[in-house]
């Protein structure tokens, strides 16, 4: 490269490195400058000295504490239920041919053209029939029906990655199926599971939709925010916003080695 | 030892179950209520949803997003995956920056912009420093429509533009050297080798990327909320109000039948539109 095309092309690189990271720092500034710098005028682009008082000071309100271990919960369960119930289908499809396979890739693929949160609305209704309604286990059941076909999807490229031969050699050497699987297969898959597990929970910890038709009292961090959004003072707003944020931050680091194989193939 | 024969159905029966639990049966219910008019068969709720005073506004601004925030989207992520594909070194942590937004939820992101777009907000100090503005100004209410649809471009296309850039990227990466190489050997110049070999090689890629952020972008809810509260009526929102705020199912569930039909046919549109050979697939 010419040095002015490279120079453009650096230049470009940070840019969108700071397109993408400007942002989050503002809105952090925004949460931990607490109300005083919240009314600011003009603002300072330098940290205050508020800081953690401020998100502190959020985390007392009235129902915050109770809303974020909702999500906690609700995401917790998702990412357990997509895992267990996606995981063996992921598994069949990866190692069997059978009849129908493609009516069963069809159905998880057919998943990804609706919008699946909206389907909140019927559920409501059965919901409180049966008392599912406004309880977290409630909210994951809708979350893992977004999560459950990205976790079979993503298990099932997994499961394809490892040589059907090491399979085949424990059996030879006496295991059971199921042995086989335990000792060979699932030590060489879990941390791609471990991946894919993760990506359920932040599936569910941001989805806002289904969370806030289907709970009243027992709203998720997200619906919580979603129904104080108007009364709510700015500060607040913002340090909901960050709190929303962090955890997903850490999250795709965690599983930054698992994004193409998770969606370049679930993509297909 | 199970008998493989029926090994595979009892290991997709668990997500079968769940799926014909909680997508299919709510969706057949979804189209009964919306036909529901108390007694019988009735489009009473459908009549009820497009005579209301938001609904052309919300169908309008919600296709208006779509059709500005995705070609965007496209073109910003199709530039980031060539940069990425050149990149020599520090090329994990750049991805990793540029993915950052795809674990933001809608809301937060809304909310992100908030802090950057209020009265007296990032962007309006940036503007008073340099002389542009003499004071705090208001952008984000019902007087400016179109500075708050602008806000909720710039939100989406700061938060989704990560997917397609993950799609794209994968799709780019099982493009085989040799191509380029070739076209190198006859002297074509990078913008020939990007229309010719990458572009076309692209496609499955670009589908999928386009269907999925298609159907979640008529789903918009959040950020809108997030940035604007009722001031810029949606489709999704409209729903959420009519079920939330006026308990009247029926209508809502019109709604949502609206924004699936919508979003079949966009994906139908997209699976006729790039018709993927089956020998270019990969």
């Amino acid at each position: 490269m010419s040095a002015p095309r490279k120079w453009l092309y650096v230049t470009g690189v940070l840019a969108l490195c700071a397109w993408v990271l400007v942002p989050i720092y503002l809105i952090g500034l925004g949460a931990m400058g607490g109300r005083l710098a919240v009314f600011k005028w003009p603002k300072s682009f330098a940290p205050g000295d508020a800081g953690f008082a401020a998100l502190a000071t959020f985390l007392k309100i009235e129902g915050v504490w109770n809303a974020a271990l909702n999500s906690l919960i609700a995401a917790s369960l998702t990412m357990l239920f997509s895992i267990l119930l996606g995981a063996p289908a992921g598994y069949a499809l990866a190692r069997f041919a059978f009849r129908g396979q493609s009516a069963f890739r069809l159905l998880v693929l057919l998943t990804r053209a609706f919008p699946l949160a909206i389907l909140a609305l019927p559920l409501t209704v059965i919901f409180i029939r049966v008392g599912l309604y406004d309880t977290p286990f409630g909210v994951s059941l809708i979350h893992t029906a977004l999560a459950l076909p990205f976790a079979a999807l993503v298990t099932s490229s997994l499961f394809m990655g490892i040589p059907r031969e090491y399979e085949e050699a424990a059996w030879v050497f006496g295991c059971t199926r199921w042995q086989a699987f335990r000792k060979v297969v699932l030590p060489l898959a879990l941390p791609g599971i471990a991946a894919a597990a993760i990506f359920a929970f932040v599936i569910s910890w941001n989805e806002v939709f289904a969370a806030s038709v289907l709970t009243v009292r027992e709203r998720t961090l997200t619906a919580y925010l979603l129904t104080v959004l108007s009364e709510s003072p700015l500060h607040y707003r913002f340090a909901g916003g960050f709190i929303l944020i962090i955890p997903s931050v850490l999250f795709i680091f965690a599983v930054r080695k698992y994004l193409f194989a998770m969606w370049g193939v679930s993509s297909k | 030892m199970l008998q493989p024969r029926w090994l595979p159905y009892l290991l997709i029966a668990p997500s079968v179950a769940f799926l014909a639990a909680f997508f299919l049966i709510p969706l057949g219910q979804t189209i009964l209520l919306s036909f529901d008019g108390g007694q019988g068969f009735s489009l009473a709720n459908y009549a009820r949803m497009a005579g209301d005073l938001n609904f052309p506004t919300a169908l309008r601004n919600t296709f208006a997003l779509v059709a500005v925030v995705i070609p965007l989207q496209v073109a910003l992520a199709l530039v980031m995956g060539l940069m990425l594909q050149r990149m020599t070194r520090g090329r994990e942590l750049v991805l990793w920056i540029w993915t950052i937004p795809l674990g933001v939820s809608d809301l937060a992101a809304g909310l992100v912009w908030l802090a950057i777009l209020q009265d007296s907000g990032y962007l309006n100090t940036l503007l008073f420093q340099i002389g542009v503005i003499s004071g705090p100004t208001a952008y984000l209410n019902s007087e400016a429509p179109v500075a708050l649809f602008f806000a909720v471009v710039l939100a989406e296309i700061w938060r989704a533009t990560a997917i397609v850039l993950i799609i794209l990227v994968a799709g780019i990466q099982i493009i085989p050297k040799e191509f380029g190489e070739a076209a190198d050997i006859f002297g074509a110049s990078p913008w020939t080798k990007f229309r010719k070999i990458t572009l076309p090689l692209l496609k499955p890629s670009l589908q999928s990327a386009l269907i999925l952020r298609t159907v979640l972008a008529f789903e918009v809810f959040a950020v809108v909320y997030a940035l604007g509260g009722r001031n810029f009526p949606i489709i999704v929102g409209e729903a959420y109000t009519w079920q939330n705020e006026n308990q009247n199912y029926g209508v809502a569930a019109a709604y949502a039948v609206l924004v699936m039909v919508i979003s079949l046919t966009a994906t139908i549109i997209y699976l006729k539109a790039l018709r993927v050979d089956p020998e270019t697939q990969g």
